[in-house]
């Protein structure tokens, strides 16, 4: 038999080990889109959203972090239980296809594809999230920043499989916000995650379907960080507009055939003006 | 490689035989199981024609593994009502208008029965929502919202929501 359904995490990697040429399949959402349209043939699959492990979320107190497995799919993540806690990941997930996409569709299944379109990707870049992965050989985690290589390409060894995240649970304000050629059922043109951390006096910024990996603007959240005004918590009107220039500059857009490089570069400075404002509402 | 493997669907199990590896669920019902009210179109997730329970849960058909589906409950548009009789779902539909050419219907009742059980009395903003992944081409949305939104009313007045 070429399909594998494992019902544990343990059997689930030691299936990979043994045929690392195997496809891992999640909630499919991607896989079957190319296996329809005959541009992937399927020798032997690993289909995991069986595993039980894959499919749980919690919170460590005492890290003050957020597990969410990899099998976890979007209609989830966007329950009160994640969204109090990483409301941004929340929205994103919302904005993933229709109900029936976010039924099935996965945060491990987003991060396995790791397309730059990818609409929970800006926000675990944002929150310095790291990505689980096990092998036979034992468990690493990296960041995500080390995670995502390129295009569709990650450090994920072909014997590894997806665990799931942690993700920081900060005190301030964060948002997810997508442009896109209507409001369901869209591919972003370009997406933005900004997350404030009050305690760490510190304001973050990724940028989606705007270069080959998830673009985190390090210039322009450094100096914004130095400008906002900690104590009364506001910032002003023109350096709001300066944060959006600057988050434009650091965005390193294509022409292809959903937009243009230039429309998506303006669309990131009024998608981190506005996220900005919104995150300090007093000027 | 020829596939072998059982499926419970509408609450018979079902053997399917000669099979291909990459066949989506959608296929499966259609093309190998002889059940066509599960309609085919965009074979990406885009159109919601194929939507499906899956354990309880609406999806698309198309987007479904149907060899790793074992053990799962699927149930299809020839599911919702067994004995031939009309949902209330699908005679709302028909007296509302919501049905012009008829190829989006089967997946939008099984979306608005799936909406229905979950949230009994949905907002027009939730009824937009829920439907979003299925398209249709011909009435507008208007009389499918308006439908949906009748048969909440009727089922809360007359207090038989499963919820």
């Amino acid at each position: 038999m070429a399909v594998s359904v494992p019902t544990s995490l343990a059997e689930a990697v030691s299936l990979l080990s043994g045929a690392p040429d195997s496809v891992v399949l999640a909630g499919g959402t991607d896989l079957m889109v190319e296996a329809n349209s005959g541009h992937r043939q399927i020798a032997s699959v690993i289909a995991i959203d069986r595993v039980p492990e894959l499919r749980t979320w919690g919170v460590d107190v005492v890290r003050r972090n957020l597990w969410i497995g990899s099998g976890v799919p979007y209609s989830t993540v966007m329950q009160p239980g994640i969204a109090s806690l990483v409301p941004a990941l929340a929205q994103a997930s919302r904005t993933v296809g229709s109900p029936q996409i976010r039924h099935v569709g996965t945060i491990g299944g987003n991060l396995g594809t790791c397309s730059p379109a990818g609409d929970t990707l800006p926000v675990l870049a944002a929150l310095d999230a790291r990505v689980h992965l096990a092998s036979v050989s034992g468990e690493r985690s990296v960041g995500f920043d080390e995670f995502m290589v390129g295009v569709k390409r990650t450090s994920r060894r072909p014997d590894e499989l997806i665990t799931g995240v942690t993700i920081p649970i900060l005190n301030g304000w964060q948002g997810y916000s997508k442009v896109g050629v209507r409001n369901a059922m869209v591919i972003a043109t370009a997406s933005s995650c900004l997350a404030v951390d009050t305690d760490g006096r510190s304001v973050r910024i990724g940028l989606g379907s705007v270069g080959p990996v998830i673009i985190r603007c390090g210039e322009a959240e450094q100096w914004i960080s130095g400008r906002v005004d900690w104590s009364e918590l506001s910032v002003s009107n023109a350096d709001v507009d300066e944060f959006g220039l600057r988050c434009g500059a650091a965005a390193r857009p294509i022409d292809d055939h959903r937009s243009t490089a230039a429309y998506r570069r303006r669309a990131v400075e009024v998608l981190a003006a506005r996220q900005l404002r919104r995150a300090f509402p007093n000027g | 490689m020829a596939e072998f493997y059982g499926l419970r669907v509408n609450g018979t199990n079902r053997e399917v035989v000669d099979a291909q590896l990459g066949e989506s669920l959608l296929f499966v019902l259609r093309e190998r199981l002889g059940l066509l009210g599960t309609k085919g179109a965009c074979e990406q997730g885009e159109c919601g024609s194929c939507s499906v329970l899956l354990d309880g849960e609406l999806v698309c058909a198309c987007l479904v593994l149907a060899a790793a589906q074992s053990g799962r409950e699927i149930i299809t548009i020839e599911g919702v009502s067994p004995s031939g009789v009309s949902t209330d779902v699908q005679q709302a539909f028909v007296e509302a208008g919501a049905v012009q050419c008829g190829f989006c219907t089967p997946g939008l009742v099984m979306a608005a029965h799936s909406l229905l059980e979950r949230v009994p009395n949905p907002t027009d903003t939730e009824i937009r929502e829920e439907l979003s992944g299925n398209i249709c081409r011909c009435t507008g949305y208007g009389r499918l919202i308006q439908a949906v939104a009748d048969v909440a009313r009727v089922r809360l007045s007359n207090g038989v929501s499963r919820d």
